[in-house]
């Protein structure tokens, strides 16, 4: 996930070549401009219009639909912390608002060093295992305060 | 050589399997030991994660949970021989948390590498399918009728009546669509199936799709689930290489093919509508019915949409027969349900088990009430849409008929535990909470409703004109209830309402404070 790419023309396009003979592209195009870029760049939003032969609005429509699309970039890490009810029977809004504060930032921000996006998440499916969250790609179970601000630390250096 | 077994599902990584794996593959190598170690699925018992499990001449040994730096003293023990150790649980079949299970669709996971095709023909893989194909699409449907098997995704709709009324619509294509949105808080059970045992869910597809006279399928998983996106789709690339997948099927002229899609973090694309509409590329907005889905599904065509833990009951269903799985169950409620027992419990792990344990045996019984140690206050069962329940229900027989007649619902089989510090008009405040932040907006009454339900919940809290407040809640609950076309709108007075009903002095806490003085 680390590593965003800077938002650029020709490679768009070949996202949207890459996709577009899928049934139902949109999602998976969307998909792999947050993957490349981190985030969907304004600009990507004619140019997938045109391919698909949909109006801006539309892809415009969909691209503020969904909470995964970002519309601006995000940090070097994500991290999600899970706010569902099973990982709340386990202490995990403690967890979070330490973490939160912590790192100075509210949900949905970015560090100001631009190493860590903290987002919320709605279950991971580690509900018997919680808190739980997800650093990039690495799972993360029974979470304590302190054990979290490790694996952050770990991951974006001190 | 000794064969070590380590699960690789995401609930075993996140408590760090993958270290303890590295640690034994260290201590081997410089031990010089010859050992291979194959990661698995997990088998559901998430306390004893990471389980590490040995092959031995007295079968299968588990040791769990292991630490990185139990790892040591576990060789020292002589674990490769199953050795006596603190850690040391036995065989896991005769653990009693499997011992009690009856394991129909979860008879492979934990035990077998999820991606190796030879391991799942050996346990009994591919047999529904081959017999689906011998006996032909009207008796595939007839033995999935006969089955009782109603969807395992929270509607309790029986499945073979959904298949019928594809198969007999004529239509240039057909679409068979698994809905892998698992969106419920303290549901896991199809993320396991799709980490642990992939080819079943797979065959399930297969068998669907040659019922109704389907070319292509679709899984929606949730992009919450990266691992289980990447196993899957291992997984299918390896089904397509064996000829289990593409144009014929396991050697027949069937010709089917499956797609992976990833959700985008909308709780309302579980509803299968909406689902739909994702996967043509649009918002994931819920569609008025009719027409259904079996007469207009995804692109207008004939579609088939159930739920991972449907489709992964039906290979059982055709290797043994239907009535081999209805046999199963209690009512109206066939063969078996995966409960997975989460939250603030000791023992938290999927239990698959016929229906008909009472709320409190799986509480109590099997997840040996809270983790911390305290009384269980209440239990939300079915989903951040499902009720509330205090112990004084926990009678409730675990039943699609027995919840719905105690205003609660089994959905897909949540079961989360919370002990007594729980506060529950903060739950039901964060249940509108929920509600405002995944509604997809088409009806006010859910889309409005949502967040003034909220604020009503919050001025409760702060104790502002508790008595008109509560009435107002209670309307608006009647009004989202009977207004919103689909169920999360409408169903998320449930766990407001129970704990309004049950909790009520969590409602009126100045109240009580003025009580107690
Ligand atoms: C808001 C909402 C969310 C839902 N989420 C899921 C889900 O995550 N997974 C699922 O299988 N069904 C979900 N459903 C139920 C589906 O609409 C549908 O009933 C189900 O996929 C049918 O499959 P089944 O008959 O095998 O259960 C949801 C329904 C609603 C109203
Ligand atoms: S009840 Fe809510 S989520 Fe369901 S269709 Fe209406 S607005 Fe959408
Ligand atoms: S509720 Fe947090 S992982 Fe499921």
């Amino acid at each position: 996930m680390p590593n965003m790419a800077v938002f650029d023309e020709a490679r768009a396009q070949e996202i949207i070549a890459e996709h577009i003979g899928l049934e139902g592209p949109l999602l998976p195009i969307l998909h792999a401009f947050n993957e490349e870029f981190g985030y969907v760049d304004d600009a990507a939003v004619p140019l997938i219009a045109q391919a698909l032969n949909i109006t801006r609005a539309e892809v415009h429509g969909v691209l503020t639909f969904y909470h995964d699309f970002r519309r601006v970039p995000a940090g070097r890490h994500m991290l999600k912390i899970c706010r569902a009810e099973a990982c709340q029977s386990r202490g995990s809004e403690d967890v979070a608002r330490r973490c939160l504060s912590e790192l100075g930032v509210d949900w949905h921000q970015t560090t100001r060093d631009g190493e860590l996006t903290v987002e919320p998440v709605y279950c991971l499916g580690l509900c018997a295992s919680g808190p739980a969250a997800l650093l990039d790609d690495e799972p993360l179970g029974q979470l304590d305060p302190k054990k979290l601000a490790g694996a952050v630390e770990e991951v974006c250096g001190s | 050589m000794t064969r070590i077994f380590i699960p690789k599902d995401v609930a075993a990584l996140a408590i760090g399997a993958d270290k303890v794996a590295k640690k034994i593959a260290e201590i081997a190598a410089a031990r010089r030991l010859d050992v291979t170690v194959v990661r698995t699925g997990s088998r559901g018992m998430f306390f004893l994660e990471p389980l590490v499990e040995v092959e031995t001449a007295a079968g299968r040994i588990g040791y769990g949970p292991v630490a990185p730096a139990d790892v040591p003293a576990l060789f020292d023990a002589d674990f490769l021989n199953g050795g006596a150790h603190s850690l040391r649980i036995g065989r896991p079949e005769d653990h009693p948390y499997l011992a009690r299970q009856t394991r129909l669709t979860f008879a492979r996971c934990g035990i077998t590498d999820p991606l190796s095709l030879v391991d799942y023909a050996e346990l009994g893989g591919w047999r529904g399918l081959k017999r689906a194909i011998e006996m032909g699409p009207p008796a595939i449907v007839n033995e999935v009728t006969q089955s009782g098997l109603r969807g395992r995704g929270g509607a309790g709709f029986p499945t073979g009546i959904k298949w019928k009324t594809v198969a007999d619509t004529q239509a240039d294509r057909k679409y068979v669509v698994c809905n892998a949105d698992e969106g419920d808080s303290g549901t896991f059970a199809d993320r396991m199936v799709m980490e642990g045992d992939p080819f079943m869910l797979i065959e399930g597809m297969t068998i669907a799709a040659i019922a109704v006279g389907a070319t292509k399928g679709f899984v929606y998983c949730r992009s919450e689930y990266p691992h289980a996106i990447r196993t899957f789709n291992e997984a299918l690339r390896l089904a397509r290489c064996g000829g289990w997948l593409g144009p014929d099927v396991a050697g027949s002229k069937h010709s089917f093919d499956i797609e992976l899609r990833v959700g985008a973090g909308a709780y309302v694309c579980g509803e299968e509508t909406a689902l739909l509409d994702s996967l043509e590329g649009k918002r994931g907005i819920v569609r008025a019915k009719p027409p259904l889905p079996a007469h207009k599904g995804l692109f207008q065509r004939p579609t088939v949409v159930n739920n991972v833990l449907s489709f992964a009951a039906v290979p059982f269903i055709l290797a043994e027969g239907g009535k081999a799985y209805a046999d199963f169950g209690m009512g109206r409620s066939r063969g078996t349900m995966p409960i997975q027992i989460a939250g603030n419990v000791r023992y938290g792990g999927l239990f698959e088990t016929a229906f008909g344990l009472t709320l409190g045996e799986i509480v109590n019984d099997i997840g040996g009430g809270t983790l911390s140690g305290r009384p269980v206050r209440a239990v939300q069962c079915g989903g951040p849409l499902g009720a509330y329940f205090p112990p004084s229900l926990f009678d409730t027989p675990f039943d699609y008929e027995a919840f719905t007649a105690r205003d609660g619902l089994i959905g897909h089989g949540g079961v989360v535990v919370f002990d007594d510090t729980v506060d529950m008009a903060q739950m039901a405040r964060f249940a509108m909470e929920f509600c405002a932040i995944e509604s997809c907006g088409k009806c006010t009454p859910c889309r409005i409703g949502a967040v003034r339900g909220k604020e009503v919940i919050e001025r409760i809290m702060l104790g502002t004109n508790v008595d008109a407040n509560i009435t107002l809640l209670e309307d608006l609950c009647q009004t989202m209830k009977f207004g919103s076309l689909c169920a999360l709108g409408g169903f998320v007075p449930y766990p407001v309402m129970s704990a309004l009903r049950h909790y009520p002095e969590d409602f009126r806490p100045r109240a009580a404070a003025v009580a107690a003085e």
